[in-house]
């Protein structure tokens, strides 16, 4: 019986397990650590635990008692074989015990209150202090664009930030906006998230206590690859963060051998959608790829940024990520092969 | 005796249609104005469209049962995950809740019918054209070639995404008119309860004498009245964007995406409490009668529903702690969220008090009340982990939300209707529904809900969004994935059975007789299934629990009230 089971739910699964495709993305995630919420490196995530954790431990005690006595009053007055037919007293209330259960919850309400409160002050009315980096995000369907002003960098989907020492914060603003339909920027480990909302600008910020690559994701229902509308926080150590921004600023090298592959970028529709700096694209609707190959992904987090996921994914994005807004672009094999050669070399 | 009912005089004899042929009886359902055949078809027709919901949802957790899976493409999935949500709200909790009301409310009150039947017919045809023109978005959703068939813009449909740059086609047209026209039904039933309890009462039931199953419905109707034409407005103002370029929406001509989720939850909110407060109601003539104990402070009971009617009101902003309000405006809606945990607490203790010291009656109405305590218990616990408005900013849009109004929705609301199908079918039809299915439907539907929805919880934790058709690999969702789609097939197979039950006691279940759980409420007085009219003579009653005092005249309930 066990074995035909186990036959049945084989045959079952193989075919999901044959069509799945992570283009590469289970390696690479499984090297990050999990973005749950609880695994805060930032004060603003750090300060929502505290009073998670506060109204996790009220509850619970809550839940321990309520459920406790329903536990006891089901056992203890169930109808027992030999009972007789006589119906038990009829207790009608009473008021002081009425009393007491409604004052108790609400002095819990308003110390809970109280608590709530400061949070939500000491995240929301953080001032922007001198040493802050501020980051323009602009949320699309389904990607993210990174603009810093200050520092003069345009980048998609990875957002470079640097280490803030607790004693001498640096922290990061990000101003949202959206360019087309509500979404929500959303990096568990670093902060609750905040809707990015067309005709509108929100902010929020973070302050990384720990180096590494944070995982996250768009929040808010914004269409058909809402899934897919991935994205990474890279905090690095101030030094690595300025040599990344310099590195950000100049103009990619120009490398003689790829001569033609980019003139196929710049005589296709490319062009229209893409900016890289020094060429004749300065298209906004998708994401600059000046330095393509400084991240780690493409699609926004959907494949692993390789030449092979990215000649999948200039014939046809849909085949990694159905419903992207980029066309097929249907390139003969030379034209595919010389401009992902060309964009190989775009660091 | 003196003041209770008159039973010498002889009850109705019954249907006398069944003679008809087959179309003559389809005929005798048509063109009813019987409030009990309306509530039958309003309860059949939700428990129709929760089959085809379910087996949506179903479909979506295959999908999500394992990584980057491809059993259905992203959009097939944001319409299968638009229209289980908004056929759950709209086309089986509120048609199943609002039947449930039209069925009992004149039983329980000693009247004949709802003070107006034929707009309680009218509303009901309403609610049956609106929830089949949602269905025929799949047919007649095509608007330009590829713009799909069924709307995919979620159950609250934020704008702009439903405006006409982001959702061409009709689909979303279709999903806008049919909540249009089953928001008008329902706001006709809600008149018509109001009407009814406050006019229609038999001789000796004072407002204060009123079963508190009639209590709560007076209370979810004036709810109605007051949530439900936001909403309406707010299709209006959608379907004015979609069709003569007005801009309240519109973002990129200037409109505005808050006003639209302001204007959606000042509905959406209460919602929540006209679905759970009838929850409330048949729990409160449920557990008493299982008990076998009066139920405790009746008009603390009723007090409660009434606060929580009025704070619910004040709370919908919670479901906007992200878009950005001022912090005074997230600290206020922080407090009035939590503020309803208070009458809610009430409610829930005073369930207890009425078990306290009773003689329990495992019954299978009572073993799905009783999972409704617990359930509904934890559902509160973690909406006051979501009422704190920092750890919402965290848990707002992820599988945590799911898991919580899943908890309402499914742990207290079907939970309930569940109880209540077993505890009135066999008013409703003259016949028992078996109790053997009946607790395998239990079981099964306890194990299955918690095998899904308490997994949820952790998933959401992790960092899983909602409405998301699929996720990578290598992020620690993969087993509280599978785990919640196995909880979603052993759901399946429980309401199977329940189905399976159904059809089986119609034809050959146990005959019931008036009275088979040795209840208190008027319902029970008269024949299963009652004649059209209900009783022959108007009863009169002296008490909350007029059959009590008929069945222990020397220890009558009047004595005591």
């Amino acid at each position: 019986m066990k074995r035909w089971c186990l036959t049945i739910a084989a045959v079952g699964c193989a075919p999901v397990a044959a069509f799945a495709n992570d283009w590469g993305m289970g390696d690479s995630n499984s090297k990050i650590p999990p973005s749950g919420v609880f695994n805060a490196v930032s004060t603003p995530a750090h300060e929502i635990n505290t009073v998670a954790f506060f109204v996790i431990s009220i509850t619970a005690v809550i839940f321990l008692i309520v459920a406790g006595l329903l536990s006891y009053s089901i056992v203890r007055f169930r109808t027992r074989p030999g009972d007789d037919d006589r119906e038990p007293p009829q207790v009608y209330g009473s008021n002081p015990i009425e009393f007491a259960w409604t004052t108790v919850p609400v002095l819990i309400v308003f110390v809970l209150f109280l608590i709530t409160a400061r949070t939500i002050y000491t995240v929301q009315a953080a001032t922007r202090p001198a040493g802050a980096i501020s980051v323009h995000v602009i949320a699309h369907q389904w990607w993210w664009e990174f603009r810093y002003p200050a520092l003069g960098v345009v980048t998609a989907n990875e957002l470079h930030v640097p280490l803030s020492d607790p004693k001498n914060p640096t922290p990061t603003f990000l101003d949202l906006e959206s360019a087309d339909v509500a979404h929500s920027f959303w990096v568990p480990r670093l902060a609750g998230k905040t809707d990015v909302i067309p005709n509108r600008e929100n902010s929020m910020w973070i302050d990384p206590h720990v180096a590494g690559t944070y995982l996250g994701q768009c929040g808010e229902y914004c269409g058909t690859e809402h899934a897919l509308m991935l994205l990474r926080v890279i905090v690095e150590p101030r030094a690595d963060f300025d040599k990344w921004v310099a590195a950000q600023k100049q103009p990619p090298d120009v490398d003689a051998s790829v001569v033609y592959g980019r003139q196929v970028f710049e005589s296709t529709a490319c062009v229209n959608c893409h900016t890289i700096q020094g060429t004749s694209a300065n298209g906004r609707f998708g994401p600059d790829l000046t330095h393509l190959m400084a991240r780690e992904t493409i699609g926004s987090g959907a494949a692993m940024n390789t030449p092979d996921d990215l000649k999948v994914w200039v014939t046809d994005p849909n085949v990694i990520k159905p419903g992207a807004l980029m066309p097929a672009m249907n390139l003969g094999d030379k034209d595919l092969d010389d401009l992902v050669a060309y964009l190989a070399t775009l660091h | 005796m003196a003041g209770t009912i008159e039973r010498e005089i002889p009850l109705g004899a019954g249907d006398d249609v069944q003679a008809l042929p087959a179309l003559g009886r389809l005929h005798e359902w048509v063109v009813t104005v019987d409030h009990k055949r309306l509530g039958i078809m309003y309860i059949a027709g939700g428990l129709f469209f929760f089959l085809i919901a379910g087996l949506q949802a179903a479909t979506i957790r295959l999908q999500l049962a394992f990584p980057d899976a491809g059993i259905v493409p992203p959009q097939v999935f944001n319409r299968l995950l638009t229209m289980h949500g908004t056929a759950m709200v709209f086309l089986v909790g509120m048609p199943i809740l609002t039947g449930f009301f039209n069925y009992l409310v004149p039983l329980m009150i000693g009247a004949r019918d709802l003070a107006f039947p034929r707009l309680n017919a009218f509303g009901f045809w309403l609610w049956f054209f609106g929830a089949l023109l949602l269905y025929f978005s799949y047919i007649g959703g095509d608007g330009l070639y590829g713009a799909g068939s069924a709307p995919d813009v979620g159950w609250f449909a934020y704008a702009p995404l439903t405006e006409l740059p982001f959702s061409r086609g009709n689909s979303t047209d279709y999903w806008i008119l049919s909540i249009f026209l089953t928001s008008v039904g329902t706001t006709a039933t809600a008149v018509n309860i109001i009407t009814s309890a406050f006019c229609m009462r038999c001789e000796g039931m004072t407002l204060s004498k009123m079963p508190v199953l009639v209590w709560l419905a007076v209370v979810v109707a004036f709810i109605m009245l007051v949530a439900l034409p936001p909403l309406s407005a707010a299709q209006a103002m959608l379907l004015l964007d979609r069709f003569l370029g007005a801009h309240f929406f519109d973002t990129q001509a200037g409109g505005s995406a808050i006003l639209w989720q302001h204007f959606f939850w000042i509905f959406g909110h209460p919602e929540v409490y006209i679905l759970v407060i009838p929850a409330f109601a048949f729990a409160s003539e449920i557990i008493p009668v299982f008990s076998r104990k009066v139920i405790f402070g009746y008009s603390v009971m009723v007090a409660a529903s009434c606060a929580i009617a009025f704070i619910s009101l004040s709370v919908w902003a919670h479901h906007m702690f992200s878009v950005g309000m001022t912090p005074a405006g997230n600290s206020f809606f922080a407090l009035s969220t939590m503020l309803v945990g208070v009458p809610t607490g009430i409610k829930i203790f005073n369930w207890l008090g009425t078990i306290w010291g009773g003689k329990i009656r495992f019954k299978v109405p009572m073993l799905f009340s009783l999972a409704f305590l617990f359930q509904f218990l934890v559902a509160g616990l973690t909406g006051i982990m979501l009422a704190v408005a920092p750890f919402d900013w965290q848990l707002t849009d992820t599988y945590f939300v799911v898991a919580h109004f899943h908890y309402v929705l499914i742990g207290a609301i079907v939970f309930m209707i569940f109880a209540a199908i077993y505890y009135w079918f066999p008013k409703a039809t003259g016949r028992m529904l078996s109790e053997t299915l009946g607790k395998w439907h239990f079981w099964l539907f306890l194990i299955g809900f918690h095998l899904t929805f308490d997994t949820m919880h952790f998933a959401g934790l992790r960092g899983m969004p909602r409405r998301i058709y699929t996720y990578q690999p290598g992020r620690g969702l993969e087993t509280l994935n599978f785990i919640e789609s196995i909880g979603a097939l052993v759901q399946g197979v429980a309401v199977l059975i329940f189905v399976i039950n159904v059809i089986r006691s119609l034809r050959s279940g146990e005959p019931a007789g008036n009275d088979p759980w040795d209840a208190w409420t008027l319902e029970w007085s008269t024949t299963s299934p009652p004649p059209e009219y209900n009783f022959a003579a108007s009863p009169v009653v002296r008490s909350r629990r007029p059959l009590w005092d008929l069945k222990h005249p020397e220890d009558p309930d009047w004595k005591y009230e």
